[in-house]
């Protein structure tokens, strides 16, 4: 039994930036508790003299010239965007009324 | 004459180089099976208008007596997570509708450079999270075997347009199997290099320690081909290697001669379980042909392969919710039109953009790097990674190559699977570990099954940096089957009759 509850899928939701429908809410808190129940068990061999690995392959840091690369026009960066005013990305405000 | 779309890569590249056939004609024959079959099939997402006009420059370049690269004019499918300036790149997503890329992932401008033609970009689930290109925004693919079953996942759209005929080539990425399991369901050969030794540069990451570009496609030497022109070092991807590669072409024309066989040690995995009767029993019968060309197959150990899945679905989902916040309704894709600030407008867009798995997997890879979770969740399954690597080691210290079957099943119904996702995270069982530790995997066809009549799958794993070694094995094996079945297996799928697109 994990303690993922509504209020926690929620939450995670919030910081995830993803807005949740109360349906969401209830499914992904169903299947979230069975998934986090069965990935639970890397907890049965993770044991302390064992080193964490975060990338397959040993790297070192990768550097270069500090010179202009290839770089995006304003055009190109503009592109895509949703909103823009021809020179900057155009957003609603930053902050809300309380804040 | 000879339908230009049943032709290898390779066969087709000899006539394009002697003149008997052109790339337009090729492309032009390819672009009708597109249209004929791929109402049904639905492996593209978009065709290339620009396809023919590209196969006519280098039919001229040709006529010009220009020295052109080995497949120049054979057309090529490309993954919808890869990114292309002529042609909209959403990774199955509906918050990327109508990205126009300001520029080429690097496999794809060297796929260009080589004289290849994109036809178009193929379905695969909503940023390649997934088993059975179900969780596309787009509509699932179909395998061309069984219209009513998956073509596997996350590339079902690229192994579904070789299988169906619609094109000799394609590129897939690869993050726990999305190469190697749609291969095995559809009767294809698909790759997983050594972790770096294709550029990542222009691939929508998923999650960045396991993501690898690979070649998908009909057999083991198109597959070398495809690799010897994307693989090597790229300055624009930090994690690529600056390693020397061998022709991987040349390695599957020089196992096809099955020398490679003779004391062969390949090793089977005590511990990897769950696979059906059928699988199973064709996996068993590969091995025994490996073994009566003079292979020496032993049992080995590798206890925390076990754990390799849990570990994945931390790993994974971790990676993806970092790489998915550029997703952000600011500078590039959908937005929301809602009132509030822009963190509002930011949390409506990606409720609506995202799908139901893209966010359970965001949600999950949050909850695994909360404070108070981390070392829990996150720090152990970096711990079986380890664990798993020194698996690989250990087996590696025995045996040349490990063989394993690709998937634990023939390909299952649509739908079947689709509300159960710890059902469909079990698909990538025999997958995982390879891209947990960095080592390469190739997945041909073994046989069908004798249960359903449906492609089977049997995967080969090498030490890092040994993908040579995998093309030479499996070349050898497939020249084997191929000469036992009296054809390649693709001839016995069923013919796809109307599905215009």
């Amino acid at each position: 039994m994990s303690e993922i509850t509504p209020d926690l899928v929620r939450h995670l939701g919030a910081l995830s930036r993803i807005q949740l429908s109360d349906d969401e809410v209830t499914t992904f808190t169903g299947e979230l508790d069975a998934i986090v129940s069965s990935i639970a068990q890397v907890s049965e061999v993770a044991t302390s003299d064992v080193a964490a690995t975060s990338h397959p392959i040993p790297l070192v840091n990768v550097f270069r010239d500090d010179v202009p690369g290839d770089m995006l026009t304003l055009e190109q960066t503009l592109q895509n965007a949703p909103d823009s005013d021809g020179s900057r990305f155009r957003v609603t405000a930053i902050l809300g009324e309380e804040q | 004459m000879t339908d230009l779309t049943r032709l290898t890569a390779s066969d087709l590249a000899s006539k394009l180089a002697s003149g008997e056939v052109s790339s337009a004609e090729a492309t032009d024959a390819h672009l009708a099976r597109i249209r004929d079959v791929d109402g049904d099939v639905h492996a593209f997402l978009h065709v290339n208008d620009g396809a023919v006009a590209a196969a006519e420059a280098i039919d001229r370049r040709r006529a010009a007596g220009e020295h052109l690269h080995e497949l120049a004019g054979v057309p090529l499918a490309v993954k919808d997570v890869l990114v292309t300036t002529d042609m909209p790149s959403t990774a199955g997503s509906k918050i990327l509708q109508g990205y126009m890329s300001p520029y080429d992932a690097t496999v794809v401008a060297r796929s260009r450079a080589a004289g290849l033609v994109p036809l178009g970009k193929t379905n695969m689930d909503e940023f390649a999270m997934g088993s059975s290109t179900e969780h596309s925004a787009y509509g699932p693919t179909r395998n061309p075997w069984d219209l009513d079953r998956i073509p596997g996942g996350s590339g079902g759209g690229s192994a579904a347009a070789v299988a169906a005929f619609e094109a000799p080539l394609a590129l897939g990425s690869d993050t726990g199997g999305s190469i190697r399991q749609p291969a095995h369901v559809t009767g294809t050969v698909g790759v997983k290099p050594t972790y770096g030794a294709v550029s990542r540069y222009g691939s929508i990451a998923l999650a960045s320690s396991l993501d690898q570009v690979g070649p998908v496609t009909r057999t083991v030497l198109d597959a070398g081909l495809l690799h010897d022109v994307i693989g090597g070092h790229d300055p624009h991807d930090a994690t690529s290697l600056d390693t020397p590669w061998p022709s991987f072409a040349a390695a599957a024309r020089e196992g096809a001669t099955g020398e490679v066989l003779k004391g062969l040690k390949v090793g089977l995995v005590r511990e990897l379980r769950g696979f059906s009767d059928a699988v199973d029993a064709s996996f068993r019968a590969a091995v025994a042909k490996l073994e009566a060309a003079g292979a020496e197959v032993v049992e080995i150990s590798a206890p925390h392969f076990e754990y390799a899945t849990a570990a994945y679905y931390l790993i994974l989902p971790a990676e993806a919710s970092s790489n998915l916040a550029k997703f952000d309704s600011v500078r590039f894709g959908m937005r929301a039109d809602v009132a509030g600030t822009v963190e509002d407008v930011m949390s409506a867009t990606r409720g609506a953009g995202f799908g139901p798995e893209v966010k359970r997997r965001i949600i999950l890879g949050t909850y695994a790097l909360s404070a108070g979770y981390y070392d829990a969740y996150y720090g152990s399954a970096q711990k079986v990674r380890t664990l798993i690597q020194q698996d690989f080691a250990g087996a590696f210290g025995e045996v040349d190559v490990i063989a394993t079957p690709a998937a634990p099943t023939t390909a299952f119904k649509l739908g079947e699977k689709l509300d159960d996702p710890l059902a469909m995270y079990a698909n990538d069982l025999a997958t995982i570990p390879a891209n947990l530790a960095g080592v390469p995997g190739i997945s041909i066809p073994s046989g069908l099954s004798a249960e359903d009549g449906l492609p089977v799958g049997i995967q080969f794993l090498a030490p890092a940096y040994e993908d040579a070694r995998l093309y030479r094995v499996s070349a050898a094996l497939e020249a084997l089957l191929v000469d036992e079945w009296g054809g390649p297996l693709l001839d016995r799928a069923p013919a796809l009759n109307g599905g215009a697109r």
